[in-house]
């Protein structure tokens, strides 16, 4: 889960993290009070959404009076901004966060995440802030550091020196970049984030340091004990088809293709789209119901796939497992009645009892084929789409 | 032989009593896995499906001999579980539970580093050696003894795979489903050492997804340490970029982890990469010819 910047600077405030003093703004007409309790020459006026690159985009102003900082918020509110990391479809801006400006001398990278193959928290840090560490890792490799954090010490005095040295800075900034690098390790751990990046880090002409933009994850395994986190989740920024299968308990995520996908298992289920394209079709989607692929289960994820318009044909792809073929198939006739499915369903069953379970959904008189085997139950897949086409292009001729 | 359990290996279960604990016991005992009993917290004492019942795995580990645990307990729980197992000089750890947070992960992982302790998972089916011993979730009767060891990161590509050996009658010495999470117990290269060394796996299939680079390292492994032939295949090739494709681990975030850089690298390393989870039982009947031709 994706905090908002704003969330997430409330958050580095917490940890004594400085920031630069800013407010966010829902509607137009609160800008006032903002740009009034905010004293500064001029402000910076972002909108919060959760992808990057909203500088290019138009989303970040630099503003130098109320009145064009509030021409520039109702622009922004209500938009859909469109960036090059949330192409084509872009997200809605509901918030804008106004802050003041800072007089920035240098910007600085600095991020910690969850190493997978070192198993531990990592720090990287970069003296070329402003850009995106996939840029730096491409242009200047040699400009990125890492320490390792012990799980027994966290960030020690010593790491934070070594990265401070290296990223030439001086003075009381070694003291203020140190206090930050402990705070971040302990806002890491105590809110379970998997991502904390800021970036930039900025020396002020004064020399002090503030985080000037933030990104926060927060591990989703970890959301039943971060209650207030949780809450703070901001829906309209993903996928509605995806918020409505998280609500039902489902594991979907949207694609652009017409054959919906409804399998057991993660791994089965990235497969079953790899399938379909090897064999000439486009997956809709990914969707893992579960080892249960119950009635009830089934019911919702067809309700779900429907959902999507570009749906042509359903295949689903079950490898039952220890539950028996037949209690599937006998969930899946209820489902597809329960639905009032009107495109095909191809079904692949495999496991115990598998027979029985393919002559129930053979006999049961719905619009259900039931498949021998993965390839053929694409090929049916892909085939149906295929047929669906041909029929719509003669009526249309 | 096989690899990490045999008819030998005397098993506990750590929330024995659930609903979970409870329903793949059953079927563990029924398979033939020798279960010696079981820890719930508080119901010390009790006897459950004709075993012992224990409030504490020290107590357990003590009085039984057990030197696997396989441990069903809620995500909440889990971390703790699994150190419990491993204070209790637990040899082998199976953890199916999945949604365990990652930084009660990092925690665990160097506690088991310290005490030497193996963890299968968490985020798993389990361990099975076929005809000997079933731990985990994984139907026992698609299986046959034999000759492939398989190792996956994916519950249901596992069966698929060893539906296809079994199909093939090529059968399997061990399977052993090492999850889906980013932070996990015994990764690829473990168990690749372990069937090279083991005299009854003649070929490996190893199952991947996008995510990580462990596949990568794998790899490298094969090429300079396997002699046996590898057959593999990776899911998720049409999987978008960051996006968590159900499991955990499997994302692709700042360009690494995509399924072509997997398969490009398995295929330098010379194991026989399958293009369709249905050409698994294929692939590994082509990476054994070559080996021998």
């Amino acid at each position: 889960m994706n905090l908002h910047e704003y969330q997430a600077k409330t958050l580095l405030q917490k940890y004594g993290i400085p920031v630069p003093r800013g407010q966010v703004v829902t509607v137009a007409k609160d800008t006032a009070a903002a740009t009034t309790e905010i004293t500064s020459d001029a402000w910076v006026v972002k909108a919060q959404i959760h992808a990057g690159g909203r500088g290019k985009a138009g989303g970040v102003k630099l503003v130098k009076s109320t009145s064009e900082a509030q021409a520039v918020v109702s622009e922004l509110l209500g938009k859909t901004l469109v960036t090059y990391q949330n192409a084509p479809d872009g997200q809605l801006v509901n918030q804008v966060l106004i802050e003041e400006t800072l007089p920035i001398a240098r910007e600085l990278y600095l991020s910690m995440l969850v190493d997978r193959t070192l198993e531990h928290v990592v720090i990287i840090a970069s003296s070329a802030g402003g850009m995106d560490i996939e840029e730096i890792a491409q242009t200047s490799p040699e400009k990125i550091l890492e320490e390792v954090c012990d799980p027994l010490n966290g960030v020690v005095d010593f790491q934070a020196r070594n990265l401070a040295f290296k990223l030439d800075l001086v003075g009381d900034q070694i003291s203020a970049f140190t206090k930050i690098l402990k705070g971040l390790y302990r806002l890491f751990k105590e809110n379970d984030l998997a991502l904390l990046e800021i970036n930039p880090l900025v020396v002020t002409a004064e020399g002090k340091l503030f985080a000037l933009d933030c990104k926060m994850s927060i591990d989703d395994n970890a959301l039943y004990r971060q209650k207030a986190l949780a809450e703070q989740r901001d829906w309209s920024q993903e996928d509605s088809k995806e918020a409505v299968a998280h609500h039902a308990g489902l594991n979907y995520i949207a694609l652009n293709g017409n054959i919906g996908c409804m399998v057991n298992g993660a791994g089965l289920a990235m497969a079953t789209m790899d399938l379909i394209k090897l064999h000439g079709g486009t997956p809709a989607n990914f969707l893992d119901v579960g080892g249960g692929a119950t009635a009830e289960t089934v019911t919702k994820a067809f309700k779900i796939i429907l959902a999507d318009n570009n749906v042509k044909a359903i295949l689903v792809n079950i490898f039952g497992g220890i539950m028996r073929c037949d209690i599937i198939a006998e969930g899946i006739i209820t489902a597809v009645k329960d639905v009032g499915m009107q495109i095909p369903v191809i079904v692949r069953l495999e496991g115990t009892n598998v027979d029985l379970g393919k002559q129930m959904l053979q006999t049961s008189g719905l619009n259900i084929i039931s498949a021998n085997g993965l390839t053929d139950a694409a090929l049916q897949a892909v085939n149906a789409v295929r047929s669906d086409a041909s029929k719509n292009g003669a009526v249309a001729a | 032989m096989s690899i990490l359990v045999n008819k030998n290996t005397k098993v506990l279960c750590q929330g024995f009593t659930g609903k979970q604990g409870t329903f793949h016991s059953e079927q563990a005992l029924a398979y033939g896995t020798k279960m010696v009993g079981g820890v719930t917290p508080g119901k010390g004492g009790m006897s459950h499906l004709g075993l012992p019942v224990f409030n504490t795995m020290r107590d357990a580990v003590r009085t039984t001999g057990a030197t696997a645990s396989v441990i069903y307990v809620p995500p909440a729980f889990a971390a703790d579980s699994i150190l419990e197992a491993c204070d209790a000089g637990i040899d082998l750890i199976i953890c199916i539970t999945e949604g365990i947070p990652v930084l009660d992960m990092l925690n665990v992982k160097a506690a088991l580093k310290a005490n030497g302790t193996k963890l299968i998972g968490p985020n798993c089916p389990g361990v099975i050696t076929p005809d000997e011993c079933k731990i985990g979730i994984m139907p026992g009767s698609i299986h046959m003894r034999g000759k492939v060891g398989i190792v996956s990161r994916s519950g249901t590509l596992t069966y698929e795979a060893v539906h296809q050996t079994t199909a093939l009658n090529l059968g399997q010495s061990t399977c052993v489903g090492i999850g889906g999470d980013p932070i996990k117990g015994l990764n690829f290269i473990e168990c690749l050492q372990m069937f090279e060394a083991d005299s009854e796996t003649e070929a490996i299939i190893m199952v991947g997804e996008i995510g990580g680079s462990d596949e990568e390292a794998a790899a490298e492994y094969i090429k300079s340490h396997v002699t046996k032939p590898v057959a593999a295949y990776i899911a998720g090739q049409t999987a978008p970029a960051g996006k968590r494709m159900g499991h955990a681990g499997a994302i692709i975030s700042g360009g690494s982890g995509k399924a072509v850089d997997k398969i490009r690298a398995l295929e330098l390393a010379g194991a026989v990469v399958a293009s369709s989870p249905a050409g698994l039982g294929e692939a590994v009947l082509a990476a054994i010819n070559s080996k021998n031709a």
